[in-house]
């Protein structure tokens, strides 16, 4: 069964072998196939990674030079509130979920999702937030202007445009959770026998908290959007001062949901970071146990530190040096992770394909984010950079390089086992220099605008910080077209279907089912008789 | 086919667990308002004051609480058939305090009469330092026939008062102002 082979080549994993199933356009509306499934959620967030990207690059071209020349301050607003949701709930989350559908039955030897008609539904949820989403630029009074946090008072004073994002949020929130019940229930029930938990691939493991992460935290975003909703049109006052509400409050509920997201954000990706490096470092994972424990104390951690992301507002002392200090707790896990890799590369016999280039700039980055979050988790010191671009600069180095870096490493690891084609290793080459170097260029300024005093999310500037905001323009449109690279190198592989054939194990080092047991590229239906795990 | 079965109810047990874990997280937000309202009663934070004034009355700091001057109340009347005078004869307060007092006046005709009140000051420097904030001079008085009324004067003595003046005497007289009566009688 596992051995069938597709080479009747019309599309990427376009197998219409041994099963009636529709063809065409109806084959992706319907199909209830993780992998059918797992490539729409790629497709869609690459997607709304370019549409994000473009509002990025017109904020970047404004901020070019001080004054006003492009955009009014009140498009700008709009600019950076829906550059920063469609990045986070419509570009990095998605793309984790595509992997999640891609790879965790085959890493766990099971024949698909558990609920495989609902895993259809969470996806198809996602275009229609998104259209939502985005044509909120086109009522009255524009998109929403409140920042990604859609923060009270304002989120309650603007237009109709908010309606349509708090309505996309929520079918955003509703796709999540219905995803993560879907992961938790694979990963649980659905193991090949033999696979003890403690067997798991890193990837799974970082899924399965991701997955408990979401269903803990996206109903409480779902709580304080609804509590918005109602005060905007039926008359309550949760956040409305006037009627006795707190807004205040608003940003409480919202980081309860938002510290643990920048986890969710993450976590898969210390998970693909975990599989790309033992592969390419040709040693099993340093420390695995560790390596557990290290993402489950992040992930408890996460939900007693969200006030971070709010020292200014007037907490008493004692609540500041909790969170200070319970923030800089998570850089111990986070420490043993990195840790962890390094060690796992130490004596290694490396080389340095695309994916681990990836993965090593990845470490070599994100390792710079989180010290500048330690920096900001310092109480004082924050109080000095709250809303400048040193945090611009931070969570940048962190979700960008971060996740999307692991985005990127995973893409390539695990694209010859998906199309069945190897991509072009000169041009992923090329992607990564150019990435790294366009990333450092672009946001590397920001931390002495910040440092200097630049606030955030504003479209001008004083003229002494525009060098700088020169600089990281540049280095943003450098980056961005970069990102049309990694899409010929994709396209190439998956609908061109030009390059080298793939082995059903092109990395020498790995070592999970997928490579094991499955050739490239993985048949539609695979794993129908589970394999025994020693 | 026993098996799939089984895996399949024992799937769709585990998404009900989950999916009430997602419900009670959803009410967890809604909670989170009383107890963010009862943590920040507790905690005091909605007090705007400083730790521990909340519940007193705001205190001056302008308030020269080493001595203290002795206010003297005076009244007259001139042709004016009014009986006019203070609640009190005298008060004493610190300088910077705010004080009030009372005055009661009387018409004793049976038709409306105006008045006005101008003050004087004993010693007369007290004046560059008495500071009145409210009071009954700074407009023309009418009583109708035979009314009483009571009337306030509201005022600080400066801190910055010499400190060899240890007494002020604040004196009003009523003056009858000529022709404001025959406007007020018509109107």
């Amino acid at each position: 069964m596992s051995a069938v082979i597709d080479t009747h080549g019309h599309g990427h994993t376009d197998h219409d072998g041994h099963e009636h199933h529709p063809s065409g356009l109806m084959r992706w509306v319907t199909t209830t196939n993780h992998k059918d499934i797992g490539t729409m959620y790629l497709w869609f967030s690459f997607t709304m990674l370019l549409i994000g990207g473009v509002l990025a690059l017109t904020i970047r071209a404004e901020l070019f030079e001080p004054g006003l020349q492009i955009v009014n301050p009140e498009f700008f607003n709009q600019l950076t509130t829906m550059h920063g949701l469609i990045m986070v709930f419509g570009a990095i989350m998605p793309a984790f979920v595509g992997f999640a559908n891609w790879q965790i039955p085959l890493m766990i030897g099971a024949p698909d999702m558990a609920f495989a008609r609902m895993n259809n539904w969470s996806f198809w949820l996602l275009p229609v937030a998104a259209l939502l989403l985005i044509s909120s630029f086109f009522v009255p009074g524009g998109a929403p202007a409140a920042g990604w946090t859609i923060y009270a008072p304002l989120s309650l004073q603007m237009g109709p445009g908010m309606d349509l994002g708090i309505f996309a949020l929520h079918i955003m929130g509703a796709s999540s959770i219905m995803g993560s019940i879907n992961i938790i229930t694979t990963i649980l029930n659905m193991r090949a026998p033999g696979m003890t938990l403690m067997k798991m691939p890193m990837f799974v493991w970082t899924w399965l908290i991701t997955a408990y992460l979401l269903i803990a935290v996206m109903p409480v975003l779902a709580g304080a959007i609804t509590m918005t909703l109602t005060d905007r049109h039926f008359g309550t006052s949760f956040f409305n001062a006037a009627g006795g509400g707190d807004p205040v409050m608003f940003q409480h509920i919202f980081w309860f949901f938002g510290h643990p997201e920048v986890y969710i954000m993450i976590l898969p990706a210390f998970g693909i970071i975990s599989q790309v490096i033992p592969a390419f470092a040709r040693k099993p994972l340093f420390g695995y146990a560790s390596m557990v424990y290290a993402t489950s104390s992040i992930a408890i951690l996460s939900f007693i530190v969200w006030a971070h992301h709010m020292f200014t507002v007037g907490l008493p002392t004692a609540g500041l040096l909790f969170f200070m200090y319970a923030t800089m707790l998570i850089a111990v896990p986070t420490g043993v992770k990195v840790f962890n890799w390094l060690a796992t590369m130490w004596q290694g016999s490396m080389t340095f394909e695309t994916p681990m280039l990836f993965a090593v700039g990845f470490i070599f980055v994100f390792t710079m984010g989180g010290f500048t979050g330690l920096m900001l988790a310092i109480m004082p010191v924050d109080v000095q950079m709250q809303d400048t671009y040193y945090v611009v600069a931070h969570f940048h180095y962190v979700l960008v390089a971060g996740s999307l870096f692991a985005i990127f490493a995973g893409t390539y690891f695990w694209i010859p086992k998906w199309t069945g084609i190897m991509y072009d290793e000169t041009l992923g080459k090329w992607h990564f220099w150019l990435s790294l170097v366009f990333f450092n260029v672009t946001f590397f300024p920001m931390h002495f605008l910040g440092l200097a005093g630049m606030p955030r999310r504003i479209p001008d500037y004083a003229s002494q910080f525009t060098e700088f905001n020169q600089i990281a323009s540049v280095g943003a449109f450098g980056f961005g077209l970069t990102q049309l690279l990694f899409l010929y190198i994709v396209l190439k592989c998956s609908v061109l279907r030009k390059g080298e054939k793939a082995p059903a194990r092109p990395w020498e080092g790995a070592d999970t089912l997928e490579w094991t047991h499955l050739p490239s590229p993985a048949p539609y239906h695979s794993f129908h008789e589970q394999p025994e795990v020693k | 086919m026993n098996a799939p079965a089984a895996a399949s109810a024992s799937n769709r047990r585990m998404l009900k667990k989950l999916l009430v874990v997602a419900l009670g997280m959803f009410g967890f937000g809604f909670a989170m308002v009383p107890f963010y309202n009862k943590l920040c009663e507790v905690a005091g934070l909605r007090e705007l004051w400083q730790p521990g004034e909340a519940n007193a009355a705001a205190v001056n700091t302008q308030v020269d609480l080493t001595r203290k001057v002795t206010i003297e109340f005076d009244s007259n009347v001139r042709m004016l058939p009014w009986t006019f005078k203070p609640m009190a004869s005298s008060v004493e307060v610190h300088p910077g305090e705010l004080t009030q007092m009372m005055y009661e006046v009387k018409n004793t005709l049976n038709e409306p009469v105006t008045g006005q009140a101008v003050p004087s000051y004993g010693p007369r420097q007290a004046a560059l330092y008495f500071n009145k904030l409210q009071c009954f001079c700074f407009t023309q008085q009418t009583l109708a026939a035979g009314e009483v009324r009571q009337m306030p004067v509201v005022f600080v003595v400066d801190p910055a008062l010499p400190k060899d003046i240890g007494t002020i005497t604040l004196s009003y007289t009523f003056f009858r102002v000529d022709g404001a009566d025959r406007k007020a009688a018509k109107g």
